[in-house]
């Protein structure tokens, strides 16, 4: 803290964006903890069916290639929001959150899919393990539409202030976390399940 | 099912010593709550204490709720010696074979998470920010959701007391156990869920303490001037961040296999009851060094304040930490060689363990060098340090000993680690956080604590840790497991488990000269009032600024350009200077919400442990409704204007 008794809008920038990146990487722990199981219960079907069985490769990287781009519109909303173009703004987050819905909706059919077929997450450790770790990324997915949903309005009453900025840059961070935690899902289950 | 879940008045207790259990605590809040009103207290408590975002009143809350806390745990502690030192042979004691579980589980959930956390973070809140010459924490008001989340799990944890159970897993609840099919009550879930609320607010802790000590240092205090507790608490810090979420994530698991049905760890379905186990240590064992760093660097000040000499050896110090941090992500395997990983494994688990023992000699060296040819104050604080050498060391030698995989495979599960682990916790996390309370006591309230009844408490615990545990050991090599609510009379055990009885009601009367020493201090505060702000000669910013500190800590920031710089400012004589002028300091307002975040958080857990799932789903929805409110919030903070600085720093100049 700087010895003038105010703070700094830059310091308390530098201070929050520090602290939200450490939090990012106590989620990364979080879910290096579910990988591990993951792959500790791979093979635990039960007789069951496995990765190879159950995965439609096609729609998972169509599903991938949905997030891949909202990370790229979320990049492009934060690079408006600096240079103050509300508009442009309104359109990248927008388009962010469609596709993040688009994302969300295909992985819950996946998982009706695999639920009405009677392959829950009661089926086997595996299924388990596999429900669990989809399953939390999906949930943060969530947790960042519902932020998106509470914040992005907000430009409207308030307009594109540092503050405002500042929290979009924020979500902007998240959203791209659960897009690198992504690409390790898709890798480590689905292309390692099915490769023979 | 019924709109209650699985709740019904069949929860409430029926066996006599359970229900005394639970009349008496009920008795004592209801107690607390009459005292309250009848002094018209409430409105007070709420504006200066319950919603205040002041670091050091919310280290004061952690500090009565922990030790609150103790006393739950020591009764629980009472009640297993005492069954133990009965129930031999035809006499099977006062508890049933599941009510000595329960307690056996609840003595150690409370006093790792509610006990040693709650002491750690109100240490840590009352010291680090006036240490590191800050006004405050990073953020504040993430720091009273944590604690607040602390106190929902206490809360929680001493609710199963009334309505319920709690598990009878033992501290970790290790699977299949603590799975549905052979726990089928509430008591897990209980476990469960007290565990988890508290959890994440520890997590959220180290985050802000993480930050605060990298973000918020006064200019010219560079990392290799910091105080040593400072180096401790971020070291500490450190491993909350890297363990607590896979806590998080293996508790979850558990959760969901019990709610859901999933098979994680469970015998059957394809679960793996030993990834549970892997995972918890991964967790467990650095969370021991989450404890015991930070009383390893109140150690640290103690030691160089009371010799008046600067600390040995302050890189190494440093080092050592920091070797300590990493290797103690390397030795979890070691609470379970007997799991058949094979020799290799074992060994390298095994040898890590020892290596560990290295930069922890290195520590107990410099501070014993720190007070070779100091002058050296015997205070109570000293007492506690001079104990904690013996004990820890003691303990850290049996621990050595268990590190050879093939002796542990004779000592696992006995009495044997039982000894070891309590001469560390207790001998090591505890003297070192009862010397920091009394070291920095008269900083937070102004006032000394009575010197005299602080010795015969440190001799009573001393004596009676020593009492209660040396028979543990020897029990241990006789074969006794830890667990154990009966034996059989033909083993002679019982003579010992007296002894180590009587070494419980020691510690007991211990705790007793506390109370007293704490009563006796507040009564006659007037005669040790710290009216310089500097009761013990210190070196540290925290004795630079008035006991106790105002709500900014210091009116005009202190410089810093050397290790020690308030002793450094008094060697030159430079101790309080007087600006040309005051200016306004702005510190954050009060807020209610974290209070009201937790109360959510506890509905959450109440209705997930009871299967009352609108419950469950109001307290998620007002979590999220909550923190979206402080989000909009932009009016956060409040400026004390420069007069009242002015008039605050002439008052105690």
């Amino acid at each position: 803290m700087s010895q003038s008794t105010t703070h700094s809008t830059a310091a308390l920038d530098l201070k929050t964006t520090f602290g939200f990146w450490v939090y990012l990487m106590t989620d990364c722990v979080l879910f290096a903890t579910l990988f591990a199981t993951y792959a500790v219960l791979r093979g635990s079907t039960l007789g069951g069916p496995g990765p190879h069985e159950l995965f439609n490769m096609p729609f998972v990287l169509a599903e991938t290639l949905i997030l891949l781009t909202s990370s790229f519109s979320v990049g492009l909303g934060v690079l408006a929001a600096r240079q103050g173009q509300q508009a442009r703004v309104l359109f990248w987050f927008g388009l962010t959150f469609v596709l993040g819905v688009a994302f969300l909706a295909m992985e819950l059919t996946e998982f009706s899919h695999l639920v009405t077929e009677g392959n829950s997450w009661r089926r086997s450790g595996f299924l388990s393990a596999f429900f669990t770790l989809v399953g939390t990324h999906g949930l943060h997915i969530t947790s960042g539409l519902i932020w998106m949903l509470l914040l992005v309005p907000r430009i409207f009453t308030r307009g594109l202030n540092a503050m405002m900025v500042r929290r979009l840059t924020l979500l902007s961070l998240f959203w791209h976390f659960l897009d690198v935690i992504w690409i390790f899902i898709f890798t480590v289950v689905y292309l390692f399940g099915v490769a023979r | 099912m019924s709109v209650l879940g699985k709740l019904t008045l069949n929860a409430l207790p029926h066996d006599p010593v359970t229900m005394g259990g639970a009349l008496s605590m009920v008795a004592a809040v209801a107690g607390l709550v009459i005292l309250i009103t009848y002094l018209r207290r409430w409105g007070w408590l709420w504006r200066e204490w319950l919603t205040s975002l002041d670091p050091k009143k919310i280290g004061v809350m952690y500090l009565v709720v922990a030790l609150v806390m103790l006393l739950r745990g020591l009764a629980d502690a009472l009640m297993m010696r005492g069954q133990q030192a009965l129930s031999a042979g035809s006499n099977h004691g006062f508890l049933s074979a599941d009510h000595f579980q329960q307690v056996l589980s609840a003595h150690g959930t409370i006093m790792i998470f509610f006990v040693a956390m709650g002491l750690m973070f109100g240490l840590i809140n009352l010291v680090v920010p006036l240490q590191i010459g800050a006004r405050d924490v990073a953020f504040p008001f993430l720091n009273s959701v944590s604690f607040w989340l602390y106190v929902a799990g206490v809360v929680l944890i001493n609710l199963s007391l009334v309505v319920g159970e709690f598990a009878a897993t033992g501290w970790l609840a290790y699977p299949p156990l603590s799975e549905l099919a052979y726990s089928p009550g509430v008591g897990v879930d209980y476990w469960i869920w007290s565990l988890q609320i508290a959890g994440v607010g520890s997590l959220l802790s180290g985050i802000n303490f993480f930050a605060t000590i990298l973000r918020l240092r006064r200019v010219g205090m560079t990392l290799m001037k910091m105080p040593l507790f400072v180096w401790s608490v971020l070291n500490s810090m450190v491993l909350v961040i890297f363990a607590f979420p896979i806590l998080t994530a293996t508790l979850g698991m558990l959760a969901l296999d019990r709610l859901l049905g999933m098979h994680f760890f469970t015998a059957d379905g394809g679960g793996n009851p030993m990834m549970y186990v892997n995972l918890i240590w991964a967790w467990g064992h650095p969370e021991v060094y989450i404890l015991i760093l930070p009383a390893f660097g109140v150690f640290s000040e103690v030691v160089a304040t009371f010799s008046s000499k600067r600390l040995f050896g302050y890189t190494s110090m440093v080092v050592a930490l920091a070797a300590i941090t990493f290797l103690s992500f390397l030795v979890w395997l070691h609470h379970f060689f007997t799991m058949g990983a094979g020799a290799d494994v074992n060994a390298f688990f095994g040898i890590m363990t020892m290596v560990i023992a290295i930069p922890t000699g290195v520590k107990v060296f410099n501070w014993l060098f720190t007070m070779y040819r100091g002058r050296i104050r015997l205070t109570t604080p000293m007492l506690w340090f001079l104990g904690f050498v013996a004990t820890f060391t003691l303990g850290g030698l049996a621990g050595v000993l268990m590190a050879v995989p093939a002796i542990d495979f004779e000592l696992h599960n006995s009495l044997f680690l039982v000894a070891h682990f309590h001469t560390m916790i207790v001998g090591g996390v505890v003297f070192g956080f009862f010397a920091g309370l009394t070291y920095w006591f008269p900083k937070v309230f102004g006032f000394k604590l009575n010197e005299r009844l602080g010795r015969y408490a440190f001799w009573f615990w001393l004596v009676g840790f020593l009492t209660a545990f040396i028979p543990l050991y020897i029990l241990g090599i006789m074969g006794a497991t830890r667990r154990l609510d009966h034996y059989d009379a033909s083993l002679g055990w019982q003579g010992l488990f007296i002894v180590a009885a009587a070494g419980i009601v020691m510690i007991c009367i211990g705790v007793g000269f506390q109370v007293l020493q704490l009563a006796y201090s507040i009564w006659k505060r007037d005669e040790n009032r710290d009216t310089t702000g500097d009761p013990w000669d210190g070196r540290t910013l925290e004795w630079s600024t008035s006991s106790p500190p105002p709500e900014y800590n210091f009116a005009t920031l202190p410089p810093v350009n050397v290790r020690d710089p308030f002793w450094a400012a008094k060697q030159a004589g430079q101790t309080h200077p007087q600006p040309a002028a005051y200016q306004d300091i702005t510190v954050p307002k009060n807020s209610p919400l974290g209070l009201v975040i937790a109360g959510f958080s506890f509905l959450v857990g109440f209705g997930l442990i009871w299967h009352i799932w609108w419950l469950a789903a109001v307290g998620l929805l007002g979590v999220i409704t909550t923190i979206v409110m402080r989000s909009l919030d932009d009016e956060t903070e409040r400026i004390i204007p420069s007069r009242e600085v002015a008039a605050h720093e002439e008052a105690h100049a």
